[in-house]
């Protein structure tokens, strides 16, 4: 595949808290429409490994790269790579004293420097693809915890990102909120968006994922397609841990 | 002479009074605002000097009797500064207004803290700079929250002005007590000037309350069921 088709690559990522190491040393690279699905224990650094693409979480050692520029130390160009770099949070983190449609425009506003009638337009848009246009006029207390994260995934379109990184967006939610936000999340890979999705959803991954890395112990264990992963037998330890998980593996 | 009668007389001069009171007050309170908020910011977004700085006033404006305040500012500090002519109103209302700035600080600093990490992290995440996310997203929810805290300022910087009758401002008390002693009659006068404050009191915080609740928004803060 043409290089000019990789949308990011993370070069050799360590990251420290304290004694304890929890990425050490990971790699790899992302093609323009994949979508990577991170599995493994908790505590393995996968969280943290998302927060290091976009410096949410500024990493020891490696670097990030979007699109051929360098993220990492970008100084405060990296408000211009956040933008391109959406982001959706375990527990939605939507801003509380703003409607699900103010949630959307907000940043249209006041990053992208939009008119006020193309943001409302574009907000209105993106909360249409999550389905949620009915609610725009909502607040987050008054939203379903499904319907906040796609509220959430809305406002990380707006921004026309390249890529999207989802933390967990299915763990607080309980199995039927999740199926509609799981939803979303495999249309939008449809049509072509670039995510990296950290879950414990091993039927979202089997069915969606271009690739499942598995991490232990901060570094990439073992990855490959899911169909290898089911066939070829050296994955063995990604298998003994999805193991744990069959009945969600079956989907 | 009967104490109506009286009031009527001394209307002017009571009406006067009111306004010198509420001048002070609202004047301190702008202050107070101007002053505590971007301290507050300083004290949780600012370096360690700056928060320092910040420690040190807070600690000096509320470590002293207000009477003692007045006093530094009245005789020592306005006059120091060449300031000696400017009226007692003025150093009124500065002086109440720095005290308040020390106390409103602490209320806006709590509220800014109480707002979840997340906030900033989501926008963060959208490309915000830290100045935009803390005006777009923090202070207006920092701000809802402080509001009920911040209402009891009112009625405490109402009741704080009387002390600027030590350094003769014309407020609500130098009034009343310059009429008890032109009419001798004490208890009357006094108790007109105390419904007088209640009043005031009552009628600000009526319309602060009306202010909390308009800003509310359905499951946020204070409006929180």
């Amino acid at each position: 595949m043409d290089r000019n088709d990789i949308v990011l690559r993370v070069e050799d990522i360590h990251k420290s808290f304290g004694d304890k190491e929890v990425l050490r040393g990971i790699s790899f690279e992302v093609r323009r429409g994949e979508t990577k699905v991170f599995i493994g224990p908790s505590g393995t650094g996968k969280s943290t490994l998302l927060r290091c693409i976009n410096q949410l979480t500024i990493p020891d050692r490696g670097s990030v790269w979007l699109d051929g520029e360098e993220v990492t130390n970008s100084g405060a160009r990296i408000n211009y790579f956040r933008q391109k770099i959406g982001m959706v949070f375990q527990n939605y983190y939507l801003f509380d004293h703003l409607t699900a449609f103010k949630n959307v425009e907000l940043a249209l506003l006041r990053v992208r420097g939009m008119s006020k009638a193309e943001a409302c337009e574009k907000a209105l848009t993106e909360l249409r693809q999550v389905g949620l246009e009915d609610w725009a006029d909502h607040y987050p207390a008054e939203l379903s915890g499904g319907q906040a994260q796609r509220v959430s995934i809305a406002r990380a379109l707006a921004m026309d990102p390249d890529v999207i990184l989802f933390d967990e967006p299915t763990s607080a939610l309980d199995p039927e909120l999740t199926r509609e936000v799981l939803e979303v999340m495999k249309r939008l890979a449809q049509q072509g968006m670039t995510m990296l999705v950290v879950t414990h959803e091993m039927g979202f991954a089997r069915s969606v994922a271009t690739e499942i890395l598995f991490m232990e112990n901060g570094v990439v264990a073992e990855q490959g397609t899911p169909d290898r992963l089911m066939h070829d037998p050296r994955f063995t330890r990604m298998k003994n841990f999805i193991g744990q998980f069959d009945s969600y593996w079956g989907d | 002479m009967d104490v109506l009668s009286i009031l009527i007389d001394w209307s002017p001069y009571i009406i006067a009074g009111i306004a010198a009171t509420l001048g002070l007050v609202l004047i301190a309170l702008g202050i107070g605002v101007l002053l505590g908020l971007p301290m507050a910011l300083g004290q949780v977004y600012g370096s360690r000097p700056v928060r320092w700085v910040i420690g040190i006033y807070v600690w000096f404006f509320r470590g002293l009797p207000i009477l003692v305040l007045l006093f530094l500012f009245w005789f020592g500090i306005f006059p120091g500064l060449g300031l000696g002519d400017v009226p007692a109103f003025v150093v009124g209302a500065v002086v109440l207004g720095l005290r308040g700035a020390a106390y409103q600080s602490q209320i806006f600093r709590g509220a800014i803290q109480s707002i979840s990490e997340g906030q900033m992290i989501a926008a963060r995440s959208l490309g915000m700079s830290r100045s935009t996310a803390i005006r777009s997203v923090i202070l207006p929810q920092a701000m809802r929250i402080a509001l009920p805290g911040w209402s009891n300022e009112y009625p405490n910087m109402l009741t704080d002005s009387a002390v600027c009758y030590a350094i003769g401002v014309a407020e609500l008390l130098t009034v009343t007590s310059r009429i008890v002693s032109q009419t001798y009659v004490t208890m009357p006068i006094f108790l007109a000037a105390a419904v007088i404050f209640i009043i005031l009191n009552y009628g600000g915080l009526k319309l602060l309350h009306g202010l909390e609740r308009r800003i509310e928004i359905p499951g946020f803060g204070s409006g929180a069921v």
